[in-house]
């Protein structure tokens, strides 16, 4: 399955999603390109050091929120997934702490943005090293298994490049090996920083190694939140039933350069970007949306609106808040005060 | 040693403390579970984990595929998530897989969540040479470690020390690299006190009181040392053998006490002279008590080579002796 606008229609079929999800599945979406807009201008006006975008994953990232089960199921994400941290239950405010990096920040202002992080929320800590969550969300899993708890997976996310990592096919395996109650979801956006995806893989199409390591493989169309949910959905409960995990591939588009240091043109075309954008999701769902008469287009005008608001505040308090003071550099190094050479 | 219960003592040899710890260690705790190559059904290649697998069962005795990274990675996901994994890595040469795994993370786990993560696990692994393990069984990998800010590693040469630190290992809140001496395995025996009790991390132990010259050193070498310094008693030469048994955390304290009194100080590893333990040492010991000190810091370490080779003379000629610490140990002292 390729990755399309899903077109608007009549009689839209909303795959067991009340209309009120649907609603919270686009703010959601509207939320994550605020807030991808707002790091970015940050950036540009000096006012923080770095700045990373999802946009182009705001479907995927929202409809698969929605299948995550809150204070059941955990989340081991990568760093470009600010629609699952903020639809499994991470707030703008908790966002832009990040972003400023400050002292209230769940890192305390030690890691980069979008290494979400909340054991309230339930996603694990991670770093910047691709796939080193990965075998991380799989120990979780096994914990899970082994203490015989039901109705709990490990929802485990990562791009298109991190498949190339060694780690990847470990924990993959290992995950077969003990039917593990883990869904690898794989973002595909066709891009590992400069590198297409003819240049990180023989066979372009990821899913199709799930039937290497003997589990289910999906391919859906990441630009339609509804699919995503559908198919999140059903990995999510094939694992909470003890049934094992599976490897799902949404095909998605990175719309821009991998993060505020990089410049996408040179190794891409403004061509192929513009014609991507024709495919944009965020206003391809708000189409289907207002053709289904889920929401009228004075509801949409009131959510951006609504959404601006609280990006803004959230801004505006996480602004003001303090940074961490020179001497938190010496705290959690081990447990206990700290002692330089123990 | 902090003796909890009884006075009674079994003896046993390094690998059968390490065995004994292990097995009471997965008894007491049912969120305690060892994972590694060839764990289970064979129970471990030098036969640590035997019938463990019968006792405890596959899901806690866990025979993983051959892949170190994950192996380490795994275990640091169930310590996230609650359980207090002991990974095996089965040879020392293999852990380098494993390298991000435990630097990268499970070292900085703690600091990079601001605390609100931890990694309370313990990384096992057989090492060192003299057993005819050639490039790729012998290594000694402590240095490529212990500039990391958030492990803890442990390399013990007794089996009652085995017992104690193992088991403050298993209990500590970070995650421990904990390092086995394979010859020290069958050929090391002693008593060991059978009821449970811990060892604090970061205490070294003075196992050879004496006053003209300090040697500090771990592992199998702290055996050879203490049979260098007996046979030099002999000439008249007092010296005083420091185990060190935690190389971080690191116990300076006992380490400057001893140079204060002896004034000499002679550091014996197996590992690399060069960026090796002793050079840290050193540099701590010019630092805080180069006015104590008579004569030179010296260290006696293998020379900078990348392995000791498998045909005999280049094993002989990598490793240190008794003979050859004791040469060493007499040079300094007639300083």
């Amino acid at each position: 399955m390729a990755k399309s606008a899903p077109p608007a229609r009549e009689g839209l079929d909303k795959r067991g999603l009340t209309d009120e999800q649907l609603r919270a599945i686009f703010r959601n979406m509207l939320l994550q390109r605020a807030l991808d807009n707002r790091g970015f201008q940050l950036n540009r006006q000096g006012k923080v050091p770095f700045a990373l975008g999802s946009e182009g994953h705001e479907a995927l990232q929202a409809g698969a929120a929605m299948a995550f089960s809150r204070g059941n199921d955990i989340l081991a994400p990568y760093y470009r997934d600010l629609g699952l941290a903020l639809g499994i239950g991470l707030s703008p405010y908790e966002i832009l702490l990040s972003i400023f990096a400050r002292a209230a920040d769940h890192n305390g202002g030690r890691q980069f943005p979008n290494h979400y992080s909340s054991k309230r929320a339930g996603v694990m800590s991670f770093s910047s090293i691709l796939a080193a969550h990965i075998p991380h969300a799989v120990g979780a899993a096994y914990a899970m298994k082994l203490r015989g708890e039901k109705n709990r997976a490990v929802l485990v996310t990562c791009g298109d490049g991190t498949t190339s990592e060694g780690e990847w096919h470990e924990s993959m395996n290992f995950a077969a090996i003990h039917k593990l109650p883990v869904v690898m979801l794989v973002e595909n956006n066709e891009w590992a920083i400069s590198t297409p995806l003819d240049k990180q893989m023989g066979q372009p199409e990821i899913w199709k190694r799930a039937a290497g390591y003997g589990m289910p493989g999906v391919r859906f169309n990441g630009f339609d939140p509804i699919e995503t949910y559908a198919v999140v959905k059903n990995a999510l409960d094939r694992a909470h039933r003890g049934e094992g995990p599976s490897l799902i591939e949404g095909v998605c588009y990175r719309f821009l350069a991998h993060s505020t240091d990089d410049n996408d043109l040179t190794y891409r075309t403004k061509e192929e970007v513009t014609e991507h954008r024709k495919d944009d999701p965020v206003p391809g769902f708000e189409r289907i949306l207002t053709g289904a008469g889920v929401m009228t287009v004075a509801d949409v005008e009131a959510m951006k609106k609504d959404v601006l608001r609280e990006t803004n505040e959230a801004t505006d308090h996480a602004a003001a808040m303090p940074y961490p003071v020179a001497s938190d550099l010496y705290t959690h190094v081990y447990e206990g005060a700290y002692q330089p050479w123990l | 040693m902090a003796v909890s219960t009884q006075e009674q003592t079994t003896t046993m040899n390094n690998v059968e403390a390490v065995r004994h710890t292990l097995y009471e260690a997965m008894k007491n705790d049912d969120r305690t579970v060892i994972l590694g190559e060839d764990v289970g059904a064979r129970g471990n290649v030098f036969l640590i984990t035997k019938d463990f697998i019968e006792e405890f069962g596959a899901q806690r005795v866990i025979d993983t595929p051959i892949a170190e990274a994950s192996i380490v990675g795994i275990a640091i996901g169930m310590a996230m998530e609650g359980l207090r994994p002991i990974a095996e890595i089965q040879f020392a040469d293999f852990i380098y897989p494993a390298f991000n795994q435990i630097v990268g993370e499970a070292a900085k786990t703690r600091y990079r969540s601001n605390g609100e993560y931890t990694c309370p696990m313990v990384i096992r692994t057989p090492y060192g040479g003299g057993v005819r393990g050639a490039l790729s069984h012998s290594i000694s990998i402590e240095a490529l470690f212990y500039h990391v800010p958030g492990l803890k590693i442990v390399a013990p040469a007794f089996p009652a020390d085995i017992k104690g630190l193992l088991n403050a290992a298993i209990d500590d809140p970070d995650p421990v690299l904990f390092l086995e001496h394979k010859k020290t395995y069958r050929l090391i025996k002693g008593e060991v006190p059978t009821g449970h009790y811990t060892i604090p991390l970061g205490k070294a132990n003075v196992v050879r009181p004496g006053t003209q010259l300090t040697v500090v050193s771990y592992g199998l070498y702290v055996h050879w040392a203490l049979d260098a310094a007996n046979a030099l008693a002999n000439e008249g030469y007092d010296v005083e053998v420091i185990d060190l048994r935690s190389i971080r955390p690191m116990d300076k304290t006992t380490i400057l006490t001893s140079v204060e009194k002896t004034r000499k100080l002679l550091i014996i590893h197996e590992d690399n002279k060069f960026g090796g333990i002793g050079a840290e040492i050193s540099a701590m010991v010019a630092e805080e008590a180069l006015f104590s000190l008579d004569a030179p810091i010296r260290r006696h370490c293998a020379p900078d080579v990348p392995a000791m080779g498998y045909a005999e003379p280049l094993e002989h000629e990598y490793m240190s002796s008794p003979t050859k610490m004791a040469d060493a140990m007499r040079e300094l002292v007639r300083f």
